[in-house]
């Protein structure tokens, strides 16, 4: 049992079903990112863990009490909102302040609480700011300020990011994450990003209309995602079919592999992930090696991303690959033909 | 004017004179109290109707304004025969409980006053604080509530803050309409009760004391301006950018016990408020003391005194929708014009103005038909007899409204929107058309549904600038009431429900124009 427990949850939302089977338990300290498409229901969800919305079936538990029918304003949690829905009236101090004074803080408290949070925010300078004329990123900071005063028993963040730009983006979730963990707060992040789930996230849950799909922390999602929904939602572009041989290995287009399996039975058809840095060039007269797959392929697009090359291949089968090949090669031409080695360390058995 | 010296006796005569006295304070503080009433009443239903959806919410909003724009006259009319001492109510309860005597007593009562003020202003604050309230942003009032605010807390510290350009600029709206109520004081106030506009009145026409008038004129004119200075100046600094919201992902439908409990019982406010004065006028049009009869309606059409004066209530009817779509022309671009001018000028030349363009609504409608009289019969500017003088009249009375639902919207554009757009390239006429158009396009019609519906029902000027051939359908109801007899009353609460149907129909109009042109928003 973790801190917060999600049993079961289900909303319906005008007759849709926007969430169903939800279940989820959060550690203490843990920062989970809920990522998917946007409408999958994720920001439903958040609007349920903080009582904005009540669910139709389910319940939210909060250190093993239900917390399903607290008011919004009693549950003692902290929201970030998409645009920040700040409080146009109020300067950058009035904001922050605003969750201590409806809580009835003494005044004195409330002035030390607000330098705190402004001078952890780095928005010290700002403070009598009016919050019209700050930037993208100064308004963030400021919501982010504002939900973390009231010292929140439970941070919740929806699409902190969405409205940055993509440099302000990246450096601000550096910021951020080192805020978070520095002062041990646990988080629930929304994005539909999976780079900015990747970077902040303990733990991954992928939603796909309404459900969850995967829960992982990121390197396993990375390494195997559960099926060809959350592959193909992470930018994983080679999905190959195969089929399950008698001795256990899978017959594809492109070769016989053999990849840890969680029921191998003959005949089956299975789904192989092939991620882009399991190839690498080799000389055209190379032999097999263990654990490797060979394939001769034509370069139909490079396009050159810094550290790597990416590739678009068709094999002589026909089948297209998208790999990266390090930088340090002499730079491919479009048509050229190439042999490459795939490892099997870098594919897995999709089997759904 | 002859000479100066009357006007600063006539002056000095209003301050030192307890009568005169009494009736500026009784006019400022029936206003005051109808105002605030109003406020309280229609606050609630500008929440229901900006933030749900549900079933004939279109229907309600029109008929809401309904009372707005039927003359005060039949207004008060309307209101005698609900709570009158022989009005629907007390006819029902003698009925009932077999009493002697009428157990309601509220002719020529304060409370009779009041009462009809709300009916009449409830749409004003409906619209205007609806309308921005639809356009604030929820997730404002949301992070608040996750704060810990109590939802109390969340309206007095947050919702209302936000609301207070819209609250200040509808409820200065209401009181003007209040501190220079007519009809309304004149038929259920009684003798013992007059506003200044009353007192005018009676000034200039039953004691022909003109000076005297003039002075209450001048009185009153000063007075609301300096209130609009003030106003004005306190608006200019509370203009908070909001950016515009769409209206979809605001409304939501009735979900919980609670929001149904809030918009039924502000449907069933208004269906009471309104509806129950109404529906006694459109009974009394039906009722003869023989019961049931449609002897008034058939009379409409009929012209049995063979006056020379008679004009067939059609025409009436015509002449009103064409007077009314010509002031909506006017007013609308004049009110855009004035908004415009009053978003982009700042500083002095602005704060000079705005209450300048509010002028004409301070005026008594009476001075201001009369005004016109005398200021366009001879040339170069002829228009006694031209047909454009009563929509021209109307325009002045309609064209502020226009200007005050445009302004707020206007001012809450953020200057980058407009700069983006022009960096991208386009005219100044098309970052007007681009941008700012479709932002204020709400509101503008907004304010086009008032000017529409203020032409429709304007009577203190009309009754001075319309010629006798080309009667509006107040100007008719007038006529009517002015002569005696069951008979003639029944016609006019005849063609009093002829105008609310005219009305009613106008607006649903608009309303659905509303509904086809959200597309583009």
């Amino acid at each position: 049992m973790g801190i917060l427990d999600i049993q079961n949850l289900a909303k319906v939302i005008e007759s849709d079903l926007v969430l169903q089977n939800i279940n989820l338990s959060l550690q203490a300290s843990e920062i989970l990112c809920l990522l998917g498409p946007s409408g999958c229901g994720k920001t439903t969800l958040l609007r349920l863990i903080c009582g904005l919305e009540t669910p139709d079936s389910g319940s939210i538990l909060y250190e093993g009490r239900d917390i399903t029918p607290v008011d919004p304003h009693l549950r003692n949690f902290g929201m970030m909102f998409q645009e920040f829905a700040l409080f146009p009236h109020k300067n950058v101090y009035e904001n922050v302040v605003f969750g201590l004074q409806v809580k009835n803080w003494q005044e004195s408290d409330i002035q030390k609480r607000a330098q705190e949070v402004l001078a952890l925010v780095g928005l010290t300078e700002l403070r009598q700011r009016n919050v019209n004329d700050l930037s993208g990123g100064e308004r963030q900071r400021v919501a982010l300020a504002r939900s973390l005063a009231p010292q929140p028993r439970l941070l919740l963040l929806d699409e902190p990011m969405g409205s940055l730009d993509r440099v302000l983006r990246e450096r601000l979730l550096t910021d951020l994450q080192l805020i978070l963990k520095k002062i041990r707060i646990t988080t629930i992040f929304v994005t539909h990003d999976h780079n900015e789930a990747f970077a902040v996230a303990d733990r991954i849950a992928v939603f796909n209309a309404g459900q969850i799909e995967q829960i992982d922390r990121p390197q396993d999602l990375y390494k195997k995602p559960a099926n060809r929904f959350v592959a193909s939602f992470l930018g994983f572009q080679n999905l190959i079919s195969g089929t399950v041989s008698a001795d256990g290995g899978i017959d594809t287009p492109l070769g016989t592999v053999h990849l840890p399996q969680a029921e191998p039975s003959a005949g089956k058809t299975v789904t192989v992930l092939i991620r882009p840095e399991a190839a690498h060039l080799v000389e055209p007269s190379a032999t097999p090696a263990a654990g490797e797959l060979l394939v001769t392929a034509q370069i139909k697009d490079i396009r050159f991303q810094g550290a790597e090359y990416r590739l678009t291949i068709r094999t002589e089968k026909g089948e297209c690959l998208v790999v990266n090949l390090p930088n340090d090669i002499q730079a491919p031409q479009t048509g050229q033909q190439v042999r490459l080695g795939l490892k099997e360390s870098a594919m897995s058995v999709i089997e759904a | 004017m002859p000479d100066g010296n009357w006007a600063l006796a006539s002056l000095r005569k209003l301050f030192t004179s307890g009568y005169y006295a009494r009736t500026l304070w009784f006019t400022f503080w029936q206003a005051v109290v109808s105002t605030l009433l109003t406020l309280i009443l229609a606050l609630p239903g500008a929440y229901i109707v900006s933030r749900y959806r549900f079933p004939g919410k279109k229907l309600l909003q029109a008929f809401a304004s309904v009372p707005f724009v039927l003359p005060t006259v039949v207004v008060a009319t309307a209101f005698q025969a609900l709570l009158g001492s022989r009005g629907m109510i007390n006819v029902l309860l003698q009925n009932l409980f077999g009493l002697a005597e009428a157990p309601l007593q509220l002719d020529h009562s304060v409370l009779f006053v009041l009462l009809a003020h709300v009916f009449f202003n409830y749409t004003v604050i409906l619209r205007i604080v609806g309308g921005f309230w639809s356009r604030l942003d929820p997730s404002i009032a949301e992070a608040a509530r996750v704060l810990g605010a109590s939802s109390l807390k969340v309206f007095f510290k947050v919702t209302l803050p936000l609301l207070k350009p819209a609250i200040l600029a509808s409820t200065l709206l209401v009181f003007i309409f209040c501190f220079s109520s007519f009809g309304v004081i004149l038929i259920l106030g009684g003798p013992r009760l007059a506003t200044i506009e009353v007192e005018i009145y009676r000034q200039a026409v039953h004691l022909f004391n003109l000076p005297m008038a003039a002075a209450l004129s001048l009185i009153q004119i000063v007075f609301i301006l300096l209130m609009m200075w003030i106003y004005t100046a306190l608006q200019r600094k509370q203009v908070v950018s909001l950016g515009p919201v769409a209206r979809s992902g605001i409304q939501v439908p009735m979900r919980s016990l609670k929001d149904r409990f809030w918009v039924g019982g502000n449907v069933i406010l208004i269906l009471l408020l309104v509806g129950t004065p109404l529906f006694a006028l459109v009974l009394r049009s039906f009722l003869s003391e023989t019961g049931l009869t449609f002897a008034f309606y058939r009379a409409l059409f009929e012209n049995p005194v063979q006056s020379i004066f008679f004009v067939p209530p059609l025409e009436a009817v015509l002449y009103s929708c064409g007077f009314a779509l010509v002031t909506l022309l006017f007013s609308v671009v004049i009110g855009l014009l004035a908004a415009q001018f009053l978003s982009m000028s700042k500083g002095r030349l602005s704060a000079m103005f705005d209450p300048i363009f509010m002028l004409p609504l301070s005026t008594s409608a009476v001075t201001l038909g009369f005004g016109f009289i005398i200021a366009l019969d001879r040339p170069p500017l002829n228009l006694r007899t031209s047909l454009l003088l009563v929509p021209l009249a109307h325009t002045l009375v309609a064209f502020p409204f226009v200007v005050r639902s445009v302004l707020p919207a206007l001012r809450s554009i953020p200057q980058s929107l407009k700069e983006s757009a022009s960096l991208l390239g386009a005219s100044p006429f098309r970052v007007w058309r681009a941008v700012e158009l479709p932002i204020i396009g709400r509101s503008l019609i907004v304010g086009a549904v008032f000017a529409f519906t203020i032409s429709l029902g304007e009577f203190g000027a009309t009754v001075f600038v319309a010629r006798p051939q080309t009667p509006t359908m107040p100007l008719a109801i007038y006529r009517f009431l002015g002569q005696p007899g069951a008979m003639n009353y029944g016609q006019a609460m005849a063609m009093s429900s002829l105008l609310m149907l005219v009305t009613a129909a106008g607006f649903l109009m608009l309303e659905k124009l509303r509904v086809e042109g959200q597309g583009e928003f």
